[in-house]
C-alpha cells in the first residue's frame, strides 16, 4: 500500500483529478438538461412517458457499447466520455425530477396558482423547493453511476482511474487494479455523502425535521 | 338571525355572471347557463349537492377555470380581457385543504401575495404583524412553520393570507369543512366579522346549510349546474323555490325557521277595528255590536295608537263618562309589525291577551294579531312536529315588552 503510493502517488492524484473532472461535467450536464426537462415534462404528461421510457432504454444499453458508439461520432478523449456518461446520469435525475415535481401536493400547486403566481414562480417558489429531496436523491444516484462508469472512460482514452484498472488487467497486476478500484469506490461514497449533506441543506425545513 | 335589507338598486353590482356555462373535456356540463350578480360587501354562499357545480362556478371568478361560454364581469370589466395572474392577486383565495406552503414561515405565507406584488419589505412586516393580531394568534407564530400549528390555527392563517394584499373579493371553497365543530364555529364568526368590519365581498362555497344560513347575506342554491334559487336566507326559508330546495333545507329546518323568520306583519289582520278618542261611548258600543268585537283600539286622527277600550269598562263607566278618551285604558300591549314571531309569540301567549295591536315604526296602528291566528301558527311550527322536544316548546323568549303611555 505504502509502496504503491510511493510508486504511483502523483499519478494517482492526476487520475483522480481526471476522474472527477469527467464525472463532474457529465453530472453537471445531466443536471442542467434533466432537471428542466423533468419539470417541463410535468406540464406535458403524454410526452413524459415517452421521454422517461427513452431514458430507461438508454440506461440499459451497455456502457461500453455507448462509449464505443461515441468514437465514430465524437472521436476519443474526455469530451466523448463526458457525453456518454451524461447519458447515464439522465435517467435517475429526469425520473426523480419529474416524479418529485409531479407529486407535490396538488392543493399547494392550486393555492400557489390561485394566489397569483406565474408559472415560473410556481416552479421556483413552490414546486422545486418541495420536490428538492426527491430531485437531490436522483442527482445522488446519478453521481454514483457516473463516478462508477467513468472508470470505463479510460477505454476511449479519457483517462481517469480506469487507466489503473485497465493497466492492471493487462499486466495482471492486482495492486494496480485495486489502486484504481478502491479510490473509485471511495470517491463514489464520498460524493454520495457530500451530496447527502447538500440535500439536507436544500430541503425544506419541515421535511428536515421529520427525518 | 339577520334581518338586514339589501338594497340592490342602490349598490352597483360588483360581480356579474351572465349566461355562464362550463363544459369539461369529455362533455360533462358542470355549470349550465348561470346568471348571477353580486354586490360589493355581500356575503354570498353557494350551496348544493356534491357535483352541482359550486366549485366550478367559483373558480371561474378567478379564472382558475375558463368558462366555455358566457361572460363574467368584475366592476364592469370583462374578466376574459384581464391578465389572469394580475386578477388572482386581487382576489383572496381560501381552500378547504388550507394550502399554506409548508416550506415557508407563517410570516412568509401571510405576505405571499404582497411579495408577488413587490410591496416593500417594511410594509410586509407590518401587514404580517397586524394580520396575526387580527386572528388572535401570538406574534411568535410568525416565525413558525405551518406544520407546527393546529388545523384551526392554520386555516386562520389561510383566511388572513387572503386579506394580506387588501383584496376586496375573497373566494372560499368549503374552507371550514375539515375542521371540528367548535373551531369551525369560531372561524365562521371570524370571517363574518371580517366581512362586516372590512367591507369584503365574500363568495363562499359550502355544503352545510346551517353555515350558509349563519353567514350569508344571500344564498345561491345549485343543482346539476343550474341555479335553483338565489335569495336571502330568510326568503329561502320562507319560500323555498321548489321541492328540491325544500328537501335540501330539510323539513326540520323549515319548521324551526318559520317562527324564526316570519314577521308579525305576515300573520296579522290588516283591518283592526278602531275608534277615535273623541267619539262617544254610545258610538263605541254601536261599533262593537256591528263588528261583533268586545274590544276597540283607540287611534287618534293621525293614526297613532292611544289605547283600548273593552265592553266591561264601557258598562262600568257608562253613567260617569261620555267620550272614549275618558275611559280608555292607556296600558296597551302592542308589537311592531317587523318584529319576528319568534320573539313575540311567547310573550303574547303568556300574557293571556286575546288580541295584540300591531304598529309600524312610527307607532301608527297597522293591524292586529288575534290569539286564534297565533295558536295556529305556533301549533304548526312548534308542536306540529311530534319529535320536537318539550324544552323547545317551553322555551320562553325574554324580550322587552313595549308599552304606550
Ligand atoms: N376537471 C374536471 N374534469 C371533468 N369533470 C369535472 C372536473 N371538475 C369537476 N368536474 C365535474 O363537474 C361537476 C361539478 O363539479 P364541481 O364544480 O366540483 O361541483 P361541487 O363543487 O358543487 O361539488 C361534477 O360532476 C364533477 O364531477
Ligand atoms: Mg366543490
Amino acid at each position: 500500500m505504502i509502496q504503491f503510493l510511493q510508486t504511483y502517488g502523483s499519478e494517482l492524484m492526476v487520475k483522480i483529478g481526471e476522474h472527477l473532472y469527467i464525472s463532474f461535467f457529465a453530472l453537471l450536464l445531466g443536471v442542467v438538461v434533466a432537471v428542466p426537462l423533468g419539470i417541463l415534462l410535468t406540464r406535458f404528461h403524454k410526452a413524459a412517458s415517452f421521454f422517461i421510457g427513452l431514458a430507461s432504454i438508454l440506461q440499459t444499453v451497455p456502457s461500453l457499447a455507448i462509449l464505443a458508439l461515441m468514437i465514430p461520432v465524437l472521436g476519443i478523449g474526455k469530451f466523448p466520455a463526458i457525453v456518454a456518461l451524461f447519458v447515464y446520469s439522465l435517467l435517475p435525475i429526469l425520473r426523480n425530477t419529474y416524479l418529485g415535481v409531479k407529486n407535490v401536493d396538488p392543493n399547494l400547486k392550486d393555492a400557489a396558482k390561485g394566489m397569483g403566481m406565474t408559472t415560473m414562480q410556481q416552479i421556483i417558489m413552490v414546486e422545486v423547493p418541495l420536490a428538492m429531496p426527491v430531485i437531490m436523491s436522483g442527482i445522488r444516484l446519478g453521481a454514483v453511476y457516473v463516478i462508477a462508469w467513468a472508470t470505463l472512460a479510460s477505454y476511449i482514452g479519457a483517462g481517469g482511474l480506469g487507466d489503473f484498472i485497465f493497466n492492471g488487467l493487462n499486466l495482471y497486476q492486482t495492486d494496480l487494479i485495486l489502486g484504481g478500484a478502491i479510490p473509485v469506490t471511495l470517491l463514489a461514497m464520498l460524493t454520495d455523502f457530500l451530496l447527502g449533506i447538500l440535500e439536507t441543506k436544500l430541503s425544506p425545513v419541515f421535511l428536515r425535521t421529520e427525518k | 338571525m339577520r334581518h338586514k335589507k339589501i338594497m340592490i338598486d342602490e349598490v352597483m353590482n360588483l360581480l356579474k355572471l351572465e349566461h355562464v356555462s362550463k363544459v369539461y373535456k369529455g362533455g360533462k356540463k358542470a355549470v349550465d347557463d348561470v346568471t348571477l350578480s353580486f354586490n360589493k360587501g355581500e356575503f354570498i354562499a353557494f350551496i348544493g349537492t356534491s357535483g352541482s357545480g359550486k366549485t366550478t362556478t367559483m373558480r371561474m371568478i378567478n379564472r382558475m377555470i375558463e368558462p366555455t361560454s358566457g361572460k363574467i364581469t368584475l366592476d364592469g370589466e370583462d374578466l376574459s380581457q384581464k391578465d389572469p395572474v394580475h386578477l388572482r392577486r386581487g382576489i383572496g383565495y381560501v381552500i378547504q385543504q388550507i394550502g399554506l406552503l409548508p416550506h415557508l414561515t407563517i410570516r412568509d405565507n401571510i405576505v405571499l401575495v404582497p411579495k408577488l406584488l413587490k410591496w416593500p419589505d417594511e410594509k410586509r412586516q407590518e401587514i404580517a404583524k397586524n394580520l396575526i393580531e387580527l386572528v388572535d394568534l401570538p406574534e411568535e407564530f410568525l416565525d413558525r412553520y405551518p406544520g407546527e400549528l393546529s388545523g384551526g390555527q392554520q386555516q386562520r392563517i389561510g383566511v388572513v393570507r387572503a386579506l394580506a394584499a387588501d383584496q376586496d373579493i375573497i373566494l372560499m371553497d368549503e374552507p371550514f369543512g375539515a375542521l371540528d365543530p367548535i373551531t369551525r364555529d369560531s372561524l365562521q364568526d371570524l370571517v363574518k366579522d371580517l366581512q362586516q368590519r372590512l367591507g369584503k365581498t365574500i363568495i363562499f362555497v359550502t355544503h352545510d346549510m346551517d353555515e350558509a344560513i349563519k353567514l350569508a347575506d344571500r344564498i345561491v342554491i345549485m343543482r346539476e349546474g343550474k341555479v335553483v334559487q338565489f335569495d336571502t336566507p330568510e326568503n329561502i326559508l320562507r319560500e323555498p323555490a321548489d321541492k328540491f330546495v325544500e328537501e335540501f333545507i330539510g323539513e326540520d329546518r323549515l319548521l324551526q325557521a318559520r317562527p324564526n323568520v316570519t314577521t308579525v306583519e305576515q300573520i296579522m289582520l290588516k283591518t283592526p277595528v278602531s275608534i277615535s278618542p273623541a267619539k262617544s261611548l254610545n258610538e263605541a258600543i254601536k261599533l262593537m255590536r256591528d263588528k261583533r268585537v268586545d274590544t276597540l283600539l283607540v287611534v287618534d286622527d293621525a293614526g297613532f295608537l292611544k289605547g283600548f277600550i273593552d265592553v266591561e269598562s264601557i258598562d262600568y263607566n257608562k253613567n260617569k263618562a261620555t267620550s272614549v278618551a275618558d275611559i280608555m285604558n292607556k296600558q296597551v300591549f302592542f308589537v311592531r309589525k317587523d318584529s319576528l314571531i319568534r320573539d313575540t309569540v311567547q310573550r303574547i301567549l303568556k300574557r293571556g291577551i286575546k288580541n295584540v295591536p300591531v304598529v309600524d315604526e312610527n307607532s301608527k296602528l297597522v293591524g292586529i294579531v288575534t290569539r286564534t291566528s297565533l295558536v295556529d301558527m305556533v301549533y304548526d311550527s312548534i308542536w306540529g312536529d311530534d319529535s320536537e322536544d318539550e324544552s323547545d316548546a317551553a322555551e320562553v323568549h325574554s324580550t322587552t315588552t313595549e308599552k304606550v303611555e
